[in-house]
């Protein structure tokens, strides 16, 4: 696997460029609340199928909130409400069964969460919780195989997870995730805590993964964006300010907000 | 400035000797009564004691064996109901709560706690002493049981609370429900705590005296059965220590160095096997 992210930008465009399906993910009009106080207004974005989309926007904008609904672990906070749609290949999220959901829209988290078990029984979860029929040992290898991080696990599958680095138990995270083979991968800032050789592999990752997953990564790093992304939402006070083709938001944005945001005057 | 600094440092000095000198003082308090139990206990601590029945009041000898198994009955049928219920609903009360019953259950709980343990025994002495006619060890163990419940609720609780947010939303990502979450990841990440809760439980009720005196009362012979008075250890602590014969108040003491000792292997042996596994990463 390179390690090198100079070359990614270039072949990323390129892959912008092909006029991608809009809509395997879609909100419409989505509104959330806090208790009484409203987090998103009025959110309406389609997200291509097999292309990377990246929010961005500073602290407080709603956009891990904007992602937590997608797969509906905002359930998880008492106190809120949403309102609108969010459509699965033209299926509503909020009205499905939310395990079904959850199956079909995997999540990482900001800040690694392995379980307190084996990085096997870690990879294994989503599996087992999920009825799986078949060999665990073939499907755990293969996930830890897909989020590149197999070679240096392979000899200590039954330690703790706990003694893997931060950037390894973020691969872990993505291999669990992974392993239930979902359709949409959500990010919620996966480098966050990450130094820049431990981001770069999750970035090289994720390019590898996008032939077979959807995915949408929520963003405190610009260049991370313009990096890995197709296409870019910039968010600002619950508002969607702009969304495009990453190179329009970032080389020619519309809106004044966005241009500032991204030149660095503010956030 | 300087002269602020230097009594900053004096304050700081103060403050840490203060809360070291209440450390020490909490810790000797338990040393003194800890070790004037073994000094006046483990002389009588002998082969004879832990396996003969008492002799009649006046005679010398005599041991308390069908005391200790006694105690671990009405212990163990204790446990066997408190913390079952006791464990799940402190698992409500963390996971799945709303606001005004957990409130009003929690509130409960808290007061059940601070009722003074004879409350509880005359309690089991009214629902189930009298309709059976009986003093029983199962009224004593049911009586046990109403404090564990609570105690064991709100340890569970705790340690449940205290087990990260992002652990739960990850299995719930995962596309496991709510119970399976809970049973799979939450209640593993946190069993150690909760273990923990429950021995010291169990240790806190097996020295209770007061709630086994309307129920399962005492007995000078082997228990005849779980519906018959049956000796517990503090009930014959309570009963030697306050007789006017010397020989009584020396197996006083060794009651009370046996019930000690009892409570210290299953400490122990409870943290040995809790010690394996892995804990969570904060």
């Amino acid at each position: 696997m390179t390690m090198s992210t100079a070359n990614l930008p270039s072949a990323n465009s390129a892959a912008g460029k092909t006029a991608a399906p809009l809509g395997k993910l879609k909100a419409v009009n989505l509104n959330f609340y806090y208790g009484a106080y409203q987090a998103l207004h009025g959110i309406s974005l389609a997200v291509p199928a097999n292309r990377i989309t990246a929010l961005i926007g500073p602290s407080g904008c709603g956009k891990s909130t904007f992602l937590r609904t997608l797969n509906r672990i905002s359930e998880t906070i008492r106190n809120t409400r949403v309102e609108g749609e969010v459509l699965l290949d033209d299926e509503n999220v909020l009205e499905v069964d939310v395990t079904a959901l959850r199956r079909r829209v995997g999540m990482v988290f900001q800040k690694s969460n392995p379980f307190p078990k084996s990085i096997f029984d870690n990879v294994a979860y989503g599996l087992k919780v999920n009825g799986f029929r078949g060999s665990l040992q073939e499907a755990v290898q293969h996930s830890l195989q897909r989020a590149a991080l197999w070679e240096e696990v392979k000899d200590k599958l039954h330690k703790s997870a706990y003694a893997l680095s931060g950037g390894q138990q973020q691969r872990l995270c993505i291999a669990r995730a992974l392993a239930v083979d979902p359709e949409v991968l959500l990010l919620d800032e996966p480098c966050s805590a990450l130094d820049p050789i431990a981001t770069a592999k999750i970035e090289d990752l994720l390019f590898a993964l996008k032939d077979q997953c959807t995915i949408v990564i929520v963003t405190h790093n610009m260049q991370q964006a313009a990096r890995v992304a197709d296409r870019t939402g910039f968010f600002l006070l619950g508002k969607l300010i702009e969304y495009n083709t990453t190179e329009i938001i970032f080389k020619t944005p519309a809106k004044q907000e966005t241009e500032d945001y991204i030149t660095g005057r503010f956030g | 400035m300087t002269l602020r600094n230097r009594w900053r440092k004096i304050l700081s000095y103060l403050m840490l000797s203060l809360t070291g000198v209440c450390a020490v003082v909490a810790v000797v308090m338990l040393f003194l009564i800890l070790g004037y139990l073994v000094f006046n206990g483990w002389r009588s601590v002998d082969w004879d004691f832990l396996t003969k029945l008492p002799k009649p009041p006046g005679e010398v000898g005599g041991g308390m064996g069908n005391a200790i198994v006694g105690s671990l009955q009405i212990v163990l049928l204790a446990a066997l109901i408190g913390l079952p219920i006791g464990f799940l609903a402190g698992v409500y009360l963390a996971e799945y709560g709303g606001h005004t019953f957990a409130f009003l259950v929690r509130y409960m709980a808290d007061l059940l706690n601070g009722i003074p343990s004879i409350v509880i025994g005359i309690f089991a002495w009214t629902v189930v002493v009298v309709p059976m006619h009986h003093f029983s060890a199962l009224a004593g163990g049911l009586a046990l049981a109403v404090m564990l419940i609570p105690i064991t609720a709100r340890s569970t609780e705790q340690f449940l609370v205290s087990v990260p947010q992002t652990l739960r939303e990850g299995a719930l990502a995962l596309g496991a429900s709510q119970w399976k979450a809970i049973a799979t990841v939450v209640v593993p990440a946190a069993y150690r705590g909760i273990a923990t809760g429950m021995i010291l439980g169990v240790a806190r009720i097996a020295g209770e005296t007061a709630p086994l005196l309307f129920t399962s009362l005492n007995n000078q012979f082997w228990s005849a059965g779980w519906s018959q008075p049956t000796a517990s250890l503090p009930v014959m602590i309570y009963t030697y220590a306050t007789a006017p014969y010397p020989d009584w108040h020396r197996q006083a003491w060794a009651a009370g160095m046996v019930l000690l000792l009892l409570v210290l292997v299953a400490n122990v042996a409870a943290r040995l096997i809790l010690s394996r596994g892995i804990s969570v990463q904060r």
